[in-house]
């Protein structure tokens, strides 16, 4: 489902005497379908950035990324939004909605967008955020407001509305109570149930043992500094 | 699925200045565009080649007709530009006193493309209006009341409604929410992503204001000094901008 | 007589006009610009009809004059008397006699024929000014036949008094194709424009001058739901009777006291020289009045 060949990735920084910074050389990855990743690696390691990379969020410098079938690293932005609208969900760590939006309606958006109607998205929205315990009160208002920890179950919910062939996790279970951290890893193993590829970042080593089947060290990809 | 605007080198100049040059990309049905850059590179320029505003020095604007097709608006007819900016076109103003009649009432401003492509129902015409009136929030009891009397979101909301209400597929956009308070521009962008999405509609929008292009844009196109220096996902173009001005533009946004 | 040349105007000016009156013809309702002369009277009191008549007269013609349907008000009566002096052509007040009739705000309520013009005077020629100040957009209007904003204007009215409450200048499609500023006709004589004389117009203080040929199609702009219709006060003449003319009501007292009359007054009086007798009205006798 996901299959990454040799790709590396370089950050230049032209207003800062346009210093050239490699971050990944050579990284190679593939996760089938019902399977689980773990990227691990210090901090700076380039777990994120390979994420994004994998997104379309970050641009390759040389390599390839196929996710079911198209090359992330070649397409055009349309393809890529159809990939992230019907194929490959992604979790981050920072919620970021249009204000103003009531929390029910971000939750159920992906649905809207590969075209079910609203009142089953609504009930699919209703469904995720009563199992990840934000109180029903607050579904009609912007998550905006909310104390970082709902933000954070709310992006989740949302993650899960649609159910992605391929899905990326970054910290999922991160500052979560133990309830709502159990919500998620049954949320994850269903998932993966069902074949969903997932690559996934867990400092969460429990965690990462109980859902994730390998683990892929990316500082191993890290080009050593000259 | 083929392009519904086809933009292949466009140029213009203002004598021996550059408006815009080099410009080609490929816009497809549902898909919004933005294009950011400070002023005087160049950004509205094109808005105005593109829209039929302006008329362009070189390159061709190919848009895909109902009736025959791919073709050239720089080089068709003025009736049939025209007819296209009033019907499959769609021109929201940075100041909605440049695109409606303030001495016209809100119903009758929502009415006007639709009396000029033939409705002759008043019934019908009103219906439509308040309808239009409804779908960007403002209260039906408004309808006789002229724009001079809205606030300035309200104005700018009855702009998007005279512009949606004949059903285009284009909808051209000049910094839709500059000069309006933040509050107010929260609830403007939710209303216009939400009728892109639901009409399906294809959108330019031109904003020096990258949040704005952030919550609506799919696509990124960055202008300097009148040349395209940087295109792309938007997502990407912000957060792993290639070009030193993208860069130099991304890091210059005051955090809040 | 030899102090002016015939009908003030010299022939190179009424050339001209002519010229713009031909074809204004030959383009029914579309405004043909023209180089309006200073006439020795202020813009507003008819210098683009008296242009046109002028270059219209010729010396056999019988002139008729109207403001506002009557023959016997300042205007008309200076109008008159001014084509009495300059081209010495006989006047007359009745409308069957009159070759040339120059009119404001009125068209005769006896139908015209075929050898009679029916000269307007205009003050505003675009029906589009009041909605679109710019007059290089209102012709590119016209000429792209874009007159959706024309029913803006009657759409504002319904909106606004629950019915088109336009009463006069009421727009009109010509033929098919221009749509055109009747001059401050009342609307109840819209209908009369399909007829057969020759109707030109003239707006001397904008230089514009427009014409309909005879028997041209020219319809009243409306809508499905609120169609044109020709109102006139709901009443009589009171001195002639007549229910069919246009009618001017005329306050009498401080006390309410009113007349409807006639506007037409031509009309008026040879329905009571006919014999007809209003509600308030006495029988003709050739000194009254």
């Amino acid at each position: 489902m996901i299959e990454i060949t040799n790709l590396s990735k370089t950050f230049t920084l032209h207003n800062q005497g346009g210093v050239v910074i490699p971050v990944m050389q050579g990284a190679n990855l593939s996760v089938a379908r019902g399977q689980c990743v773990a990227l691990t690696g210090a901090s700076g390691a380039g777990k994120s950035t390979l994420m994004r990379m994998i997104y379309g969020n970050y641009l390759a410098a040389s390599g390839s990324i196929l996710v079911d079938g198209v090359d992330v690293t070649k397409a055009e932005p349309r393809e890529i939004l159809q990939l992230r609208r019907e194929t490959l969900g992604y979790v981050s760590q920072f919620l970021r909605v249009v204000p103003r939006v009531a929390t029910i309606d971000v939750v159920a958006e992906p649905l809207l967008a590969v075209g079910v109607d609203g009142d089953a998205a609504r009930a699919r929205a209703r469904d995720l955020l009563s199992r990840l315990r934000i109180p029903e009160r607050l579904w009609s208002l912007s998550p905006t407001s909310f104390s970082g920890g709902e933000q954070q179950r709310v992006n989740i919910a949302r993650g899960f509305a649609h159910e992605y062939p391929a899905m990326l996790l970054d910290e999922p279970t991160a500052s979560l109570d133990a309830a709502n951290r159990e919500t998620v890893l049954t949320l994850i193993e269903e998932a993966k149930a069902r074949g969903a590829a997932i690559v996934g970042i867990f400092h969460d080593e429990a965690a990462r043992d109980r859902v994730c089947d390998r683990e892929i060290d990316v500082s191993v990809y890290t080009p050593q500094a000259a | 699925m083929t392009p519904l605007l086809k933009v292949q080198n466009i140029a213009k100049f203002y004598g021996g200045r550059i408006g815009c040059t080099d410009v080609s990309f490929d816009l497809y049905p549902g898909e919004v565009m933005g294009i950011v850059g400070e002023s005087g590179s160049g950004k509205s320029t094109l808005l105005n080649c593109l829209a039929g505003h302006l008329a362009p020095d070189r390159g061709e604007v190919l848009f895909e007709t109902r009736s025959e097709g791919m073709k050239d608006t720089v080089t068709m007819s003025e009736p049939e530009r025209r007819m296209l900016s009033r019907t499959d076109w769609a021109f929201v103003h940075q100041h909605a006193r440049d695109g409606l009649r303030m001495n016209v009432s809100a119903g009758g401003n929502v009415g006007e493309r639709l009396m000029a492509v033939g409705a002759r129902h008043y019934g019908d015409i009103r219906d439509q209006a308040i309808d239009w009136l409804g779908r960007v929030e403002i209260n039906e009891s408004r309808v006789d009341d002229r724009p001079t009397q809205f606030s300035g979101g309200m104005q700018q909301r009855l702009q998007i409604a005279r512009n949606l209400v004949t059903g285009p597929r284009l909808v051209f956009m000049d910094e839709p929410t500059g000069g309006l308070d933040v509050s107010v521009q929260a609830r403007l962008l939710d209303l216009l992503r939400g009728l892109v999405r639901e009409m399906g509609l294809s959108a330019i929008i031109v904003t020096h204001d990258l949040a704005v292009v952030r919550l609506l844009a799919d696509r990124l196109m960055v202008m300097k000094d009148g040349h395209v220096v940087e295109t792309g996902l938007t997502d990407q173009v912000l957060d792993d901008p290639q070009h030193a001005y993208t860069q130099l533009l991304v890091s210059s946004v005051l955090q809040v | 007589m030899s102090d002016y040349n015939f009908a003030y105007l010299d022939e190179q000016t009424k050339r001209m006009i002519r010229r713009a009156i031909l074809k204004g013809l030959a383009i029914p309702g579309y405004q043909v610009p023209f180089a309006s002369r200073e006439m020795p009277m202020p813009y507003g009191w008819g210098t683009g009809g008296v242009q046109v008549s002028a270059a219209t007269l010729t010396p056999d013609d019988t002139m008729k004059v109207i403001d506002q349907g009557a023959d016997d008000t300042t205007n008309a009566v200076s109008i008159r008397k001014f084509f009495e002096k300059t081209a010495g052509v006989a006047t007359t007040e009745e409308t069957a006699e009159a070759s040339v009739i120059q009119t404001r705000h009125r068209i005769p309520e006896e139908p015209l024929r075929e050898d009679q013009i029916l000269v307007y005077q205009v003050p505003i020629p675009e029906p589009l000014r009041f909605l679109e100040p710019s007059e290089v957009e209102t012709r590119k209007m016209h000429s792209l036949e874009e007159y959706g904003l024309m029913h803006v204007k009657l759409y504002e009215d319904i909106s606004r008094h629950g019915a088109i409450a336009t009463s006069y200048a009421y727009p009109v499609k010509v033929e098919g194709r221009y749509v055109m500023d009747p001059s401050p006709i009342p609307k109840f004589d819209n209908p009369k424009m399909e007829m057969a004389a020759i109707q030109l117009f003239g707006a001397g203080r904008e230089q514009r001058i427009y014409a309909v040929p005879p028997y041209t199609q020219v319809v009243s702009l409306d809508f499905d739901d609120y169609p044109f219709e020709a109102t006139k006060a709901d009443a009589a003449c009171d001195l002639c009777g007549a229910e069919d003319s246009y009618l001017d009501e005329v306050i009498m007292d401080d006390a309410g006291g009113r007349m409807f009359v006639c506007s037409d007054t031509d009309y008026c009086c040879s329905r009571r020289k006919a014999g007809f007798v209003g509600a308030k009205g006495t029988a003709f006798e050739e000194d009254a009045a």
